[in-house]
């Protein structure tokens, strides 16, 4: 008997139809351009750096955006980008982007650097709380709890980087996150309790315990709630590259430990024996098991560092932008941070991608409220969450989510 | 190496699984464990694994006592196992499945995947064992994921090794070939225990045997002079008859019309393919083949579950190609799922509700949207003493029922009514011998009563005992229609192996 | 004989039920204590280890008195179980189909503007308006609601994704809407809506006793009673209640049943999204005559701790939402008496569902010997 089975075609349905969904969104957006976008004449200045202001004529350039989508979502349609579909998205994306901020600005300018800058900052929390969301599922834990993971890190940030400094409210800020989610640990793996149940008391939990000990002890002591943020940090030579120089690297310590998590987890992940085993106990648990893998040591160890890296994430609104911790300061980021996981995939770099487009739709949305355009700010807010709705159900859809996610592991089945 | 179980018990609430077994193993030794389902055979040999901790005795390895607290104790002591369920991550290679849990790592844990690759082909090499190390495991056929699991134990230098069921899957030929791994590992020295419910391949392969039933070893056999009725009635405690009482079919009109179906799934893969025949009222046709060559998408396919790409299906003479599963119902047509735990049965649901699972919208027990449940409480009564169905009580879970008394629930839900075909896949499987040969009897009085009926199983004995007509599926087409009474289970094998006993191999 | 002796272990089998959901309870009231006296800094550093205790007293106490009390008492929790109730329902009918709720949030406001609409925008005979408005309430929820459930079955889109995405959109949707001229009060730049009609308002629950404008519990609490008989009756004997439970226990076998699962994911999270807005519509023509952003507040997310706590079932879900209610009147009371932040009723309500879901937790703290109860699955998993 030959090794091949039957034979696999070149792409299934479910490929088809979303590299269709790809074409049809294409053709969509090139006809935003051409019949709204471009209904706003005058030029749009973006400054790139202090000396340099790019003009770009509204009108045009929107007329222009719509023939190369419409073209790029015909090609789609026709034929399809093959392994370069990625790419091709990323640059249609990024230009439909650039055609309505140039719309909205249209006869005004604005500072597009310190917005992208603005995108990079606050996709920090998102990133890490994703990251901690994918170390847990990887592993077959679901991690409903990333919320409560960075609304207690951030608690843990201002107290005790109030009292030591803001290196220590880093460490403590992990600490918090590893102590929530041993909790999530020991009832989801110890006592076998439904993961989402545990996932959603924590966030509860954490979200009370932050608020009361808010009321009770730091409103009477503001003391324990006033820490020096860090400021940012520009790496040498690197910060002097136009535009991405301050988008990139003139950033605090946060921007480059997150983007340094990616980097890392990606790495163990896929090369690595911690990846395999990961892997393994995420997908079929059972298999690692007969094979002595240690799996629920595994998950613990896994969860704890997803804690300490969402406690990382929540540290973030202390020590990385505002001073103080407030009621409830992440309001649903971890929430958000749960859809990048599954919006990116479990794959890091996917979740990094979902984070940035989160963080752009948040600094556009604070930029806009400077320029009149004459759409309501509520809509500009809730387009990172339809433009979620629309990827989640358009193009992951069935996506290959680890098997084991949410089940419990009993030796002895 | 000598491994010697002692006087291991095990209870779990409510039953003891094993009950002072006693049994040694030595080096070059097949010893087959053979019993029934729930006799215990699993638990015994999750016992030797280190899944279970024993309540009381020992396992020794060379009058060693040993204590396994997890498989890598067991692993380490050079005990391997070939799970029943293969133990492969789908979605990661040959090399990676292999390797999991002995990876070769260099610093900070990064693995050495080229290292693996050598490894798989050196063993693979070694012991005749055809692999590609990236290939990936949900890409192959069973049989070869077996050879996958063979391989883990050999890298592991396994001294003894345990092969749970390992010829379920497996085509007559692959069992041949099957055998001849074994006596590979004998002839290095390695000791195998072979559990089966398989008489024959007991027979043919082990130098003893080991009966076991209800917990415990009620005997042991020795192949040379032991037969196949002894042994049976070793496993069950009471004779048994091995062959299905029936008499000759009256076939009838048509009843199932199947022309050109043609099944492709989601991911595009071809799983039927041109696939034509007719089943008559009053005739009992089986479908062989090994598992995993499109029986399972057929069925589903006839059933309504699953679309069928082009071909149509006709039931006395109307078309319901494109009926969905509640339409077909209506029709009269009857179907017991493959997996009665998946598919058959809601365990949270109780013995009564599973007993309507597919018939609470028929006149008999609605009103419209509301369920007449004094109705079906009444046909659930009847149903339990009717069908013999060992339940405290109708309102028990379903679930809590042992594999027979839940195949015999789903049994009697579909047969409970006037029907023109039944269409059975793997009717008996994971069911003890009372309740198998209850549930034959069944499917032959409702042949008999001139319902048509398609039976699907990768038991072979079992198609070929109940079919009055033989199709044999490989690949997804049907490639031979044969009188299960004139050929012989060789002949079958041959087909189910894309070869045809002239010697021509099919594409 | 074994007939009798399986009903008589079933029964047991509640009593212990009933006494783990006890121990949960203390067990979380303990460590809530433990919380008040490690959190009272000052008391603490003066080493005034009595005074930090006799705060946790007047705490407790206080929850009591503000939640059953006096009359005033009991209508608080009354009016405070209202939403939960009828939420808790939305989230149960959505678990028992084997769907995850997260979106009662989102369906109550959805539900509450639909039902705020018909309020101010009619003006009497209560007897039609009062019941069309709560009618208009259900049709919102339901059909907000229906969108994730259509968006499952159409392209398989993870539920729990989708409503949390869809809370957020009618987050800001509620803000818009309070902005524009149909809805902005007129006076008023801030956004806050019109008044319901005084026809429209529901009436008082206890109406009939003279002089007591602060009994404000309302008819709500019927309605709210009502649902749960219509979802107790919906699961026994309703075939569509039947194809619930058998597709929220075995999709595979519901399937195979030829039951009609995507018209079951619709429908399901439909029914959800219409329990929920008839709370919106309660919170909006019972409790407050207007609409604010902020009138969903945190209930449906609470409601999903309800529908855990209740394991679901119609008298579970009632009686977890009264105790939560009850929580949240007498925390209100508390906050008042003994300056304890009445967000330590969150930290309890979390304890508790830990506690519950984790029966094998209490069971070694209080090391009692009783059988189990089970929550049973609620996640699928992320596949389809």
């Amino acid at each position: 008997m030959s090794t091949t089975e039957i034979a696999t075609p070149l792409m299934s349905l479910e490929q088809k139809k979303r590299s269709r969904n790809v074409g049809l969104s294409l053709i969509f957006l090139a006809l935003v351009s051409a019949f709204f976008l471009s209904a706003r004449p005058g030029d749009a200045g973006f400054k790139l750096v202090e000396s340099f202001t790019l003009v770009l004529p509204a009108q045009p350039f929107a007329q222009a955006l719509a023939v190369v989508l419409g073209a790029l979502g015909a090609v789609q349609l026709y034929r399809g980008f093959g392994k370069w579909t990625n790419v091709m998205l990323a640059f249609a994306t990024a230009m439909f982007v650039v055609g309505f901020l140039a719309w909205a600005t249209s006869g005004g300018s604005f500072n597009l650097t310190g917005m992208l800058q603005d995108t990079v900052t606050r996709s920090v929390p998102i990133t890490l709380g994703a990251i901690a969301g994918i170390l847990c599922e990887r592993s077959g834990i679901i991690n409903i709890a990333i919320e409560g993971q960075l609304l207690g890190g951030a608690f843990a940030g201002a107290v005790v980087g109030s009292l030591y400094g803001p290196w220590f409210g880093v460490l403590g800020a992990m600490a918090m996150g590893v102590g929530l989610s041993a909790l999530l640990a020991v009832f989801a793996i110890r006592f076998r309790v439904d993961q989402v149940i545990v996932g959603f008391a924590i966030n509860f939990f954490s979200l009370g315990l932050t608020s009361f000990l808010s009321q009770r002890v730091l409103t009477p002591h503001p003391e324990y709630n006033i820490v020096k943020p860090f400021t940012p940090y520009a790496v040498p030579l690197l910060s002097d590259i136009p535009v991405i120089g301050v988008a990139l690297f003139t950033q605090t310590y946060f921007v480059y430990i997150s983007l340094f998590a990616v980097v890392i987890t990606t790495w163990f992940m896929y090369r690595t024996r911690w990846g395999l085993r990961t892997r393994a106990v995420g997908e079929y648990p059972q298999a690692a098991g007969t094979l002595g893998v240690d799996v629920l040591k595994l998950r613990y160890r896994n969860v704890w560092i997803a804690g300490a890296v969402a406690g990382l994430g929540g540290a973030w609104w202390p020590i990385g932008t505002v001073g103080r911790f407030d009621q409830n300061i992440t309001s649903g980021r971890g929430f958000i941070a749960l859809a990048a996981v599954i919006f990116g995939r479990w794959h890091p770099v996917g979740a990094l991608t979902a984070a940035l487009v989160f963080g752009l739709a948040e600094a556009i949305q604070l930029k806009m409220s400077n320029l009149d355009t004459g759409i309501p700010s509520e809509f500009l807010l809730m387009a990172p969450y339809i433009v979620t709705l629309v990827v989640v159900a358009g193009f992951v859809g069935r996506s290959r989510a680890p098997k084991a996610a949410g089940q419990a592991y009993d030796a002895s089945k | 190496m000598k491994l010697e179980l002692r006087a291991i018990t095990k209870r779990f609430p409510g039953v003891i699984a094993n009950d002072n077994v006693n049994l040694t193993l030595n080096t070059g030794e097949v010893l087959a464990l053979i019993g029934e389902n729930g006799a215990g055979k699993s638990t015994l040999m999750s016992v030797l694994y280190g899944m279970y901790k024993p309540d009381e005795g020992e396992i020794l390895i060379d009058d060693v006592a040993q204590v396994f607290s997890s498989p890598a104790d067991a692993i380490a002591a050079g005990i391997g196992m070939v799970h029943q369920h293969f133990m492969l991550v789908p979605v990661f290679t040959v090399a990676e499945n292999v390797v999991l849990g002995v990876e070769p790592t260099g610093r900070f844990g990064k693995l050495h995947i080229d290292e693996a690759r050598k490894m798989v082909r050196e063993i693979s090499v070694k012991y005749n064992l055809d692999l590609d190390p990236d290939a990936i495991i949900e890409d192959l056929p069973v049989g070869v994921q077996q050879r996958v699991e063979i391989v883990k134990v050999l890298l592991r230098d396994a001294k003894v090794v345990v092969f749970d069921e390992p010829t379920a899957v497996l085509t007559p030929n692959e069992i041949v070939e099957f055998f001849e791994i074994v006596n590979t590992l004998v002839k290095a020295g390695r000791g195998v225990v072979f559990i089966t419910h398989k008489l024959k391949e007991a027979l043919s392969v082990a130098n003893r045997i080991a009966v076991l039933r209800r917990g415990k070893v009620v005997g042991e056999a020795d192949p040379a002079t032991a037969s196949e009725s002894e042994i049976a009635e070793m496993m069950v405690g009471r004779p048994v008859q091995l062959t299905v009482e029936k008499k000759s079919a009256h076939a009838g009109e048509v009843v199932l019309s199947v022309s050109d179906l043609t099944v492709i799934d989601a991911d595009g893969r071809t799983h039927v393919e041109g696939v034509s025949f007719s089943v008559h009222a009053g005739e009992i046709v089986g479908v062989a083949g090994v598992q995993g060559n499109g029986q399972t998408e057929l069925v589903e396919a006839l059933t309504g579950l699953r679309k069928a790409a082009g071909g149509t299906i006709t039931l006395d003479g109307k078309d319901l190609t494109h009926s969905n599963p509640r339409e077909r119902h209506h029709m009269g047509m009857a179907h017991i799922p493959e997996d009665r735990q998946r598919q058959g049965l809601v365990g949270g649901l109780s013995v009564a509700e599973n007993l309507v699972l597919t018939r609470y919208h028929d006149d008999q027990f609605s009103h419209g949207l509301v369920v007449n449940w004094d109705a079906a409480n009444l046909v659930a009564d009847s149903l339990i003493t009717e069908y013999d169905i060992r339940t405290p009580s109708k309102e028990t879970g379903a679930g809590t029922l042992s594999g027979g008394n839940q195949q015999k629930v789903i049994v009697a839900r579909e047969l409970s009514r006037d029907l023109r075909l039944t269409i059975a896949a793997q009717p008996t499987r994971g069911v003890d011998v009372g309740s198998i040969e209850y549930i034959h009897s069944r499917i032959v009085k409702e042949r008999d009563a001139g319902t048509a009926v398609l039976i699907v199983s990768t038991e072979l004995d079992e198609v070929m005992a109940l079919s009055d007509r033989l199709l044999v599926m490989y690949r997804g087409k049907v490639v031979a229609e044969l009188d299960p009474k004139k050929v012989s289970p060789m002949e079958v094998g041959l087909y189910m192996a894309g070869s045809r006993p002239d010697g021509v191999v099919q594409k | 004989m074994k007939r009798v002796f399986n009903a008589l272990g079933e029964r047991l089998n509640r009593i212990s039920s009933l006494k783990l959901t006890l121990l949960a309870v203390l067990t979380a009231l303990i460590i809530g204590a433990l919380i008040i006296v490690a959190s009272d800094v000052d008391n603490l550093q003066n080493g005034d280890i009595l005074g930090a205790l006799s705060t946790v007293g007047s705490a407790y106490w206080a929850l009591v008195v503000g939640s059953f009390g006096s009359l005033r008492a009991i209508s608080n929790t009354i009016n405070s179980s209202t939403p939960l109730i009828l939420c808790g329902v939305s989230v149960a009918i959505a678990f028992k189909a084997g769907l995850f709720n997260i979106g009662a949030t989102g369906q109550m406001l959805a539900g509450g503007m639909t039902a705020l609409w018909v309020g101010f925008a009619m003006d009497g005979p209560g007897i039609i308006q009062v019941p069309l408005a709560i009618i208009a309430g259900a049709v919102g929820g339901a059909v907000f609601g229906a969108i994730p459930g259509v968006l499952k079955a159409r392209t398989g889109a993870h539920e729990v994704i989708t409503t949390i995405m869809l809370n957020n959109i009618m987050a800001f949707l509620i803000l818009w809407l309070l902005k524009t001229d149909l809805f902005q009060r007129e006076d008023r730049t801030d956004p806050i809506s019109k008044l319901v009609s005084t026809q429209g308002r529901l009436p008082r629950l206890f109406g009939f006793l003279d002089g007591r404008a602060d009994l404000i519990a309302h008819i709500g609490f019927i309605v709210a009673i009502g649902a749960v008989l219509a979802y107790w009756w919906f699961l026994k004997y309703s075939s569509t209640g039947f194809e619930f439970r058998a597709y929220g226990l075995n999709a595979d076998a519901a399937t195979y049943a030829g039951m009609h699962v995507k018209r079951l994911t619709v429908l399901s999270m439909t029914f959800a999204g219409g329990f929920a807005g008839l709370a919106g519509a309660a919170e909006v023509l019972g409790t407050y005559g207007y609409a604010s952003q902020n009138f969903a507040g945190n209930i449906g997310f609470d409601a999903i701790a309800i529908a855990l706590l209740g394991q679901s079932t119609p008298l579970g879900t009632l009686i977890a939402a009264i105790l939560f209610g009850a929580l949240q009147a007498g925390g209100r009371q508390m906050q008042t008496n003994s300056d304890v932040p009445i967000d330590l009723i969150i930290v309890l309500r979390a304890l508790i569902v830990m506690f519950i879901a984790a029966p094998l937790l209490v069971k070694t703290i209080w090391r009692t010997k009783n059988a189990s109860i089970t929550v049973g699955q609620s996640f699928r998993g992320w596949g389809s």
